[in-house]
Parts: C-alpha cells; structure tokens; sequence
C-alpha cells in the first residue's frame, strides 16, 4: 500500500507472501464462522428428512428408534457418531413394535442409490420404499422416486424367494416388481439393493423388534 | 468503457449489449447443467449474483491493496469464500434446492464470468461502478438461465416453477430436460439473439443510407 508509484518496483516477496495470508485468514475465519452458524440447522435437516422417510416407508408408526447391528445382536444405539449398521425401528401409538425401516444402497445407472425401505418381519414383506438419494436421469430413471406406480409396486412385496423385476404390465406374484419402460436400470437397480439389503439385514433381525420398556437416553432416537 | 458513462448504463449493458451469456458466451457450464426446470436455474443465478456482486464489491475496494503479482490468487480466495457461504446457506435454509445443484454451487467460484469481471472491470473502477457491473451481469446471466430454463421445463415436464401447464394429455418431451435438450435450446437462443442484432444493424444501415438518398435528391 506505500511502494505502489514508481509503476516498474516489483513488491517484495514477503508482502506479496502477506497479502495471500491475510487473504487466506480473513477466508479461513469467514468460511469457519457460516459453517458454526448453519451446522445446526442442516443437522436438524437431515435428521427431520430421515424421520419423515421412516414413518413413510413405514406405515402407521408414530415413533421412531434408532438400532444398532451388533456381529447378530440388535440394541438400542445410543452412541453418536459413525452410522455403520444402524437401522431404525417404528412403533405404533401403543408403543408396539410395528416393523424396520432398513438402509441400504447400492450402483444405480449414474451414481450410487441411496434406499431407505420398510419391512415388516411378521408378514416378510417390504411395505414402503424411498430413495435417499440418486442421481438418475430426470424424466426417466428419476421415475423410481417420482413414477407412483412404480413407488407402489413396493407397498406390499413379498421378499421370498428374491424380489424380481418383470416387464412393466406383467406383475402377476407378490414378489415381482414392475419395471419401468425407459428406465429398465434404475428399477433393476432398485429391486437389486433391496435384494442386497435384505440379505444383509433380514435373517439377524428378530420378529419383534426390541421392547420399548426401557427408554433409552435419546428422545425418540434423534440426537 | 472508454467515455465516462452512467452507473446505471454499466448496469443494463450486462442485461443485453454485452450479455454474458448470449454476446460474451461465457459461464455454459451452470448454463447448460442446472438448467432443467426454472427454480434451479432462479437458484443458481440468484447465487452466482450474490458472488459476483459481493467479490466485485470487495475487490474493487481492495484493488490498491492487492499486488499485482498475486491478484488471480487474491480474487479466487475472495470468490471462493462468497461461493462458500452460499453454498452453506442454501444447504441450511433450501437443502432441497441444494440436493438439486449439488456440484454446481462449488463449482461457481470456477465459472469465468465471475473471475472476468472481477479482471476485465471491479479491479479497475470504483465500488460504485463495480456493484453495478456486477448486479447488471449477473441480472444478464440469471436471465439467461431462467430463458432457458424456463423453455426447457415448459416443453420437457409440460411445467413451470413445477405448476402444470398443459393438463395430463402434454406428452413431456424428455429430451429436453437431458443435456441435449440444453444444447438445442441453448443453441436456438443463440441463434435468436444473433438474428435480433443483425436486423438491427441492417436497420441501421438502411437508415442511414435512406438519409443519404434523402439529402442526395435534395441536392
């Protein structure tokens, strides 16, 4: 800001070295402060996003825990942190337990899909189905969140033997999904990681959850 | 840039003289790629505008300070942390707006009308100037995307800002909403704003040479 006039004097390293890190602190501290103040609220974003996805893909639960798979042992979680092997369990107003809601993901046609379904261990039936997160092809592969008559297909799917996918129209067992015209990928992938999903979680769940006697520290599984 | 002009011609030369977009032809990338329905692309110009008038705002009033040496490094620092807080402040308060840009928003502080401006003109006039270069460029490019966008979602979902148009009887025409879709309409636009400028400057031309025959008769 002083040797600026003679217009060939080049500024010395260290001042060209101080005008960068200065730059750099002023960033540093402007980036750090709208990370703090936003935090919060796309932490209580994320986890409304995934309670609003549970009771849906779960129908008639009211309340929520969140599980953890333990080598075959399922508890309470109560621990933050990473969110390997969680799921969630939904219970009715009466407290009792009604079914699963399951995680699971896998390739799709562009990127990874990202499920969360509803499975109910009673009946052995997938009962809702919500994509996470995907980036398929809008108008076509986004069809597998946007397309209702092919969101429904996973109302009330039987998961014995595996769940299938057929021609669109051609649905006739209650392990069968129609796919998608167009987006034959995206559906198959659909039906794929829930197949995976299944064979991951389903055979260590037992049939009726874990009791809500004991109320674990968290408010209805939300930290 | 040559006569001194009004603060508020700097503004509307970015809107259509010099439309970043259409007549400079840059930033094609978020151009091209959000453009798939009329709220991601109000989203995206609305964010590129807060960037671009923000680092023009601080740049300008930095310019003595910077060095010459160090200016593109000093001016990424300064578009990044704008582009930065943006990008929060759309995860916090739109996440499903955010979900929708996804990569773009980061991807701002490379857009090169932003860097351009900050080069071309912020770094070489004063705060008053280089606030109203940015709100017009920025106006100019938010209108071009919502031009696009707007189209695109019109014909590719039969929709606009998500409202049904044309009842369930529209067949949407898909491609339009895929990258292709935003090649011809890009490339339609273009042509459209090309044809407008020449048909003035033939009217100009004919004008003149009118006058011209005009005052020849007269003699």
């Amino acid at each position: 800001m002083t040797t600026q006039k003679p217009a060939e004097q080049e500024p010395s390293s260290t001042r060209l070295i101080a005008t960068l890190a200065i730059a750099g602190l002023i960033s540093g501290v402007a980036i750090v402060s709208i990370y703090e103040a936003t935090l919060p609220t796309i932490t209580a974003n994320k986890a409304r996003e995934l309670r609003e996805a549970v009771f849906k893909v779960l129908p008639g639960v009211s309340k929520m825990e969140k599980y953890q798979l333990e080598g075959n042992q399922l508890r309470f979680r109560t621990e933050t942190g990473k969110d390997e092997n969680t799921l969630y369990g939904g219970y009715n107003q009466q407290g009792e337990f009604v079914g699963y809601a399951l995680p699971s993901s896998g390739p799709g046609f562009q990127d990874t899909i990202g499920i969360l379904y509803g499975y109910i261990p009673i009946t052995r039936k997938v009962v809702g189905m919500e994509i996470l997160e995907s980036r398929e092809t809008p108008g076509l592969g986004d069809k597998i969140y946007k397309d209702l008559s092919f969101v429904s297909n996973f109302y009330d799917l039987s998961i014995d033997p595996t769940i299938v996918t057929v021609k669109k129209g051609l649905k006739s067992a209650t392990n069968e999904v129609d796919a998608i015209t167009g987006a034959t990928i995206s559906a198959k992938a659909v039906v794929r990681i829930i197949n995976e999903g299944n064979a991951r979680w389903v055979e260590k769940l037992p049939t009726h959850g874990l009791a809500l006697q004991e109320q674990p520290t968290q408010q209805e599984g939300e930290k | 840039m040559k006569q001194p002009t009004s603060s508020y011609q700097e503004m509307m030369k970015g809107i259509w003289r010099d439309n970043p977009v259409f007549v400079q032809v840059l930033g094609m990338c978020p151009m091209l790629a959000v453009t798939n329905s009329a709220v991601n692309a109000l989203a995206m110009g609305l964010a590129t505008l807060f960037v671009l008038v923000g680092s023009s705002f601080l740049v300008s009033i930095m310019r003595l300070w910077i060095p010459k040496q160090v200016r593109i490094s000093s001016y990424i620092i300064i578009i990044a942390t704008f582009v930065t807080i943006i990008d929060y402040s759309l995860l916090a308060v739109f996440p499903k707006i955010h979900k929708e840009l996804g990569a773009f928003i980061p991807l701002i502080t490379a857009n090169c009308l932003i860097l351009g401006r900050q080069e071309a003109f912020a770094s070489r006039t004063t705060v008053r100037f280089a606030v109203m270069d940015a709100l017009g460029m920025s106006g100019g490019f938010l209108f071009a995307l919502m031009a696009l966008g707007s189209v695109r979602e019109i014909l590719g979902e039969g929709a606009l800002f998500g409202v049904s148009l044309f009842g369930p009887n529209f067949e949407p025409w898909v491609i339009m909403i895929l990258p292709p879709g935003g090649f011809l309409t890009l490339g339609l636009i273009l042509l459209f704003f090309n044809w407008v400028t020449e048909k003035r400057r033939q009217a100009q031309i004919n004008y003149r040479l009118s006058l011209n025959s005009i005052e020849e008769s007269r003699v």
